[in-house]
């Protein structure tokens, strides 16, 4: 559905009076097929918005090729533009303007008639549970419902391929998780393929087949969610000792666990990754009580997708997102 | 017949839009008609000065292209609110010409420009105004094709900047001074007592002969080398203000 070679964008902009070439995006390869949700993963700044601009049209790479929906990006930016629907960060509705109007208009520009446009429309409010918003304004609509028009407007004309930019950003926990359930059910009852961007990584876990890790606009990583869990090389187990003085003693019994493993120290805290923690507990758990180490709190963290980005960039993805 | 589709369902949700929310389009009207009220019968008595036998035969045709020119270069205030709430971006991802959402939008000024014109002319005749209804007529037009030459360039400019920050000072500096140097409120004219450096300063403004071309189409004088000559720049800031608007509208990554 895509595929994308070394797709590229560079913007000038001004370092005092020195023009300076900033590279967003530094060439990017990306396929993605039919029927898979694929999740763009990355801190703000990364170049997904930028990437997903190019795919989507709005942007001319500075460099590279991508085919979309079939069509070439550079040569045929028209027929793209019929088979993609594409939901913006910024929404795409007017405050004032009544919602149907929005959709209906909405599809009249793809070419669509005005009944069938109000019909795919009225059909949308009702899947998105909107049914009774449209004569409302978007301007009395709640941060929910108003993602939910945007990903309305972006499918009147039924496209084969979405494209979501951060489509949860800013909802509150209950509005995210019906919202992942929508964006799953346009594979599951439509059919379509999702591309989705996204800094959150229990939303790329939940939603996604695949995901493309992208820092400093390269793709630092691309696999499933449990995949690239696994590159972090095993679970974190993690011991709070009662005494710490025994923090030698544990460090040694936890480091017997692998070999040539080291665990890590900090205060009355030892851990160490090891494979599969479930495996190794009792007989650890045995073997520290013989040594006559007493333990204040045992804990095991099965790897997160954060920990993945950790791994890949050296930096902590929550750390961005809270800082942006 | 496509475009011209596109170009009519951008016009029409435009129009409906500013018609549920007239307020702007009242407030446009607000400055010609407090100046028509406020000022115009300061300028009764000086009728004779100015060279005319009607004052408001004068005035009115300089409140018009007052109208036309505020008016419609503020129309990008508009343009950055719609991008910024998305519709911009939603409109251009769709296969719509891009050609298209600019002319809906120009459409719209130009329609609401003649509207809110034949609104002032009505006022003007409460107050004394009289002439050549054909005249008017084609005073109006010269007027709200000048409003969509103003307007494309502003879209065009407010789609460039995207900020109201950037808009704001750039519109009131362009503004004023044509305003003021296009003779709209006195003729700028040594017979009529003005110096000369600034009769020399106007010619420079292409606005001022449309001015005087209109004040000459609503005595009924079409036939001069005025009307003419207003004719001419008329088309000019057409042909300039769509040759920038659609230039910037139809570029890829605006």
């Amino acid at each position: 559905m895509i595929h994308a070679r070394g797709l590229a964008r560079t913007f000038d902009t001004k370092r005092g009076r020195e023009k300076v070439a900033v590279k967003a995006v530094a060439g990017v390869d990306i396929d993605v097929a039919e029927g898979e949700i694929v999740g763009f993963l990355g801190p703000n700044g990364a170049g997904k918005t930028t990437t997903l601009r190019m795919l989507t049209t709005l942007l001319t790479p500075t460099a590279g090729t991508a085919t979309v929906a079939g069509y070439d990006l550079a040569k045929d930016p028209v027929h793209v533009r019929r088979s993609i629907g594409y939901v913006s960060q910024s929404g795409s509705t007017a405050r004032e303007a009544r919602a149907g109007e929005e959709i209906v208009d909405h599809g009249l520009l793809y070419g669509i008639s005005a009944k069938q446009a109000e019909a795919r429309g009225r059909e949308l409010f009702d899947q998105l549970d909107l049914a009774g918003m449209w004569s409302r304004q978007p301007k009395t609509m709640s941060g929910g419902q108003r993602r939910r028009l945007d990903i309305a407007m972006g499918l009147v004309h039924d496209p084969r391929l979405v494209f979501l930019d951060e489509p949860t950003t800013g909802l509150d926990p209950q509005a995210r998780a019906n919202l992942w359930t929508h964006i799953s059910d346009l594979r599951t009852k439509r059919g379509s393929t999702v591309f989705l961007t996204t800094h959150y990584l229990d939303e790329a876990d939940a939603l996604c087949d695949r995901i493309l890790v992208i820092d400093h606009g390269v793709i630092v990583a691309s696999d499933t969610p449990d995949a690239l869990k696994r590159q972090v090389a095993g679970d974190l187990i993690e011991l709070v000792l009662a005494d710490p003085a025994h923090v030698s003693l544990a460090a040694e019994q936890l480091s017997n666990l692998v070999r040539a493993g080291a665990a890590d120290v900090a205060g009355s805290l030892v851990s160490m990754r090891v494979p599969r923690a479930g495996i190794e507990l009792p007989g650890l758990l045995r073997s520290l009580d013989a040594a006559g180490v007493s333990l204040a709190s045992i804990e095991v963290r099965r790897p997160t997708l954060d920990d993945v980005f950790l791994t890949m960039t050296g930096r902590s993805l929550r750390e961005e997102a809270g800082r942006s | 017949m496509r475009f011209l589709t596109e170009t009519f369902i951008i016009f029409r949700r435009q129009m409906r839009l500013n018609l549920r929310n007239p307020a702007w389009v009242i407030i446009g009207l607000a400055q010609p008609v407090l100046y028509l009220c406020l000022f115009g019968p300061l300028l009764e008595p000086l009728a004779a000065q100015i060279g005319t036998t009607n004052a408001y035969t004068f005035f009115v045709p300089g409140l018009l292209l007052q109208l036309g020119l505020f008016g419609a270069l503020f129309a990008g205030f508009g343009l950055v609110a719609e991008w910024r709430e998305g519709v911009v971006e939603a409109e251009r991802v769709t296969p719509a010409s891009r050609t298209a959402l600019l002319l809906g939008r120009v459409l719209r000024d130009t329609v609401l420009l003649a509207a809110q014109g034949v609104v002032l002319i009505a006022l003007g005749f409460a107050f004394g105004l009289r002439g050549d209804i054909g005249g008017m007529v084609l005073g109006l037009v010269l007027t709200m094709l000048v409003g969509g030459a103003c307007s494309a360039a502003s879209n065009a400019l407010a789609l460039t900047t995207k900020s109201e920050d950037v808009l704001a000072p750039v519109l009131n500096s362009i503004s004023l001074p044509v305003l003021l140097l296009s003779g709209i409120l006195l003729p700028i004219s040594v017979k009529t007592g003005a110096p000369q450096w600034l009769e020399t300063v106007s010619d420079f403004i292409p606005t001022k002969y449309i001015v005087n071309a209109i004040r000459d189409t609503f005595t009924g004088d079409y036939a001069t080398v005025t009307t003419m000559w207003g004719i001419v720049w008329t088309i000019a800031l057409v042909v300039a203000g769509l040759w920038v608007g659609t230039r910037t509208f139809r570029k890829e990554n605006a």
